[in-house]
């Protein structure tokens, strides 16, 4: 059934809210340790089109596969829930507001899900945790709660907690938007240093230099379609379609 | 004639027992209040609609109906379908349930406003959704409801005076068979309602700790 040749596989990806339709027939595939960066004006689809690819936001039409497996298989409910928690787990995800649980410390973020749905014991979950937060820089930190920490130090234990669960797959929705100018940079840096340990990711971002400087590949997407598609060099220097130049226009006026 | 507490020592023990009775069946029944609330408002929120539908039944009764007419219910109603309990069981499952339904109310809205971004980070790292509600959500509503539902417990603890008329014998119960001993009503009465204040400060005193140690991790 599956196209083993790709690590990740959308086909035809349809979504629709009522007579609204967000994605229309969307393909898309990524390699294993490959970075792509997925670009667009608001509204077009691209937070969409991420949070199918764990079901997050279910599509009404079309296939996700991950290293060989459908993500969105059709099952008899409790099967299916069982199927996509499993699914989840292989799956990272980073959002724009964090949303790091508020009654636990960076620490216990980290352990939660590995001590539940993994069975570590505390004690492994522990040298997980400082593993982690280490990576993200974040060790100094380990028994805070969030409420002490800034949006960046908040993201890179976010990162932290996703990496835990030892995804194949990093999903990173806006990762930095929300976060204040000066503290954009710190979270970067780690999505470089997993660029570097070629973890596979599929990035949503507004920021034009960092996607160029890290991904592999980068889709431009309008209005539910994938408007244009190549490596950063020619999507950003050279883009053959008029939609593409005139948002590339305005969003790199914007930010100069 | 006046007041004459010199009557009172002779009788401390009944009162004493009597509070004892009365902070057993208040602890008893706020326990089960607290756990029911958190039962009653998944089953609200998440639950099939052939399962929410009784679970309406029970609330509708026990928000629609007069505390005293619940406990009348549970200790001679259900005797007649073969359920007998002990009258003090019967009081601790009625006033448990009474605010199991009040806390219930206060637990969803807190449930509902805990953002939604929480329950979709516990899904993305594999949580199912009762895991999620267990480990992420429900922790969050109830250290929002605390100060609330703190308010109901005190309203328990007053409401158990009313389980004195299924003949369990705590405070307000023992107070009058003091009376009835001494035909003193004016002082034991208002021995009770000193007593009744001091289990009062305490419970305030709890849930200003409770409150305290929520506080240290936000």
């Amino acid at each position: 059934m599956s196209d083993k040749d790709h690590f990740v596989e959308i086909r035809h990806a349809q979504k629709s809210y009522g007579s609204l339709e967000v994605l229309k027939d969307i393909s898309l595939n990524v390699e294993r340790g490959q970075i792509v960066a997925i670009i667009g004006p608001s509204g077009s689809g691209k937070s969409t089109l991420l949070r199918a690819i764990n079901d997050l936001d279910p599509l009404t039409g079309g296939e996700v596969w991950l290293d060989g497996v459908q993500v969105n298989k059709s099952l008899p409910h409790r099967q299916y829930e069982k199927h996509i928690n499993e699914m989840r787990q292989q799956v990272g995800m980073v959002f724009q507001h964090f949303n790091l649980f508020p009654h636990m410390t960076a620490r216990e973020n980290v352990t939660m899900a590995p001590m539940l749905l993994k069975g570590l014991s505390k004690a492994e979950a522990d040298k997980l945790a400082e593993e982690q937060l280490d990576k993200v820089g974040m060790l100094d930190r380990i028994d805070y709660y969030p409420s002490r920490l800034s949006g960046g130090q908040k993201q890179r234990v976010a990162i932290a907690r996703a990496l835990a669960m030892k995804p194949k797959l990093m999903l990173f929705d806006e990762a930095t938007s929300a976060l204040d100018p000066e503290l954009v940079d710190e979270v970067n840096m780690v999505m470089k240093k997993l660029a570097e340990e070629h973890m596979t990711m599929i990035i949503v971002t507004h920021e034009m230099d960092f996607a160029a400087s890290v991904c592999d590949r980068v889709l431009f997407m309008d209005q539910g379609v994938v408007v244009e598609e190549g490596p950063p060099s020619v999507v950003f220097k050279n883009p053959t379609k008029d939609r593409t130049r005139e948002f590339l226009r305005k969003h790199l006026a914007g930010a100069a | 004639m006046g007041l004459d507490f010199t009557v009172v020592p002779g009788h401390l023990d009944i009162i004493l027992l009597g509070c004892a009775w009365t902070i057993g069946i208040a602890v008893a029944a706020a326990l089960l209040s607290f756990f029911g609330g958190i039962v009653f408002a998944v089953i609200a929120l998440y639950a099939p609609w052939i399962i929410r539908q009784p679970f309406r039944l029970i609330e509708w009764v026990f928000m629609g109906t007069p505390l005293l007419l619940q406990l009348f219910l549970i200790y001679f109603g259900l005797v007649q379908i073969g359920i007998d309990l002990p009258a003090f069981v019967a009081g601790i499952i009625g006033l448990g349930l009474h605010f199991a339904v009040y806390n219930s109310e206060l637990i969803q809205t807190a449930i509902l406003s805990v953002d939604k971004g929480q329950m979709e980070a516990a899904r993305t790292v594999g949580l199912s959704r009762g895991q999620a509600l267990r480990k992420v959500v429900i922790p969050q509503a109830v250290r929002d409801v605390i100060p609330p539902i703190g308010n109901n417990m005190i309203a328990l603890l007053k409401d158990s005076a009313l389980v004195s008329v299924i003949g369990v014998s705590e405070l307000t119960l023992s107070a009058q068979r003091a009376i009835g001993a001494t035909y003193r009503p004016f002082e034991f009465y208002l021995v009770a309602a000193m007593f009744y204040y001091i289990i009062n400060l305490c419970m305030e005193w709890v849930q200003r700790r409770i409150e305290r140690r929520i506080s240290i991790s936000r």
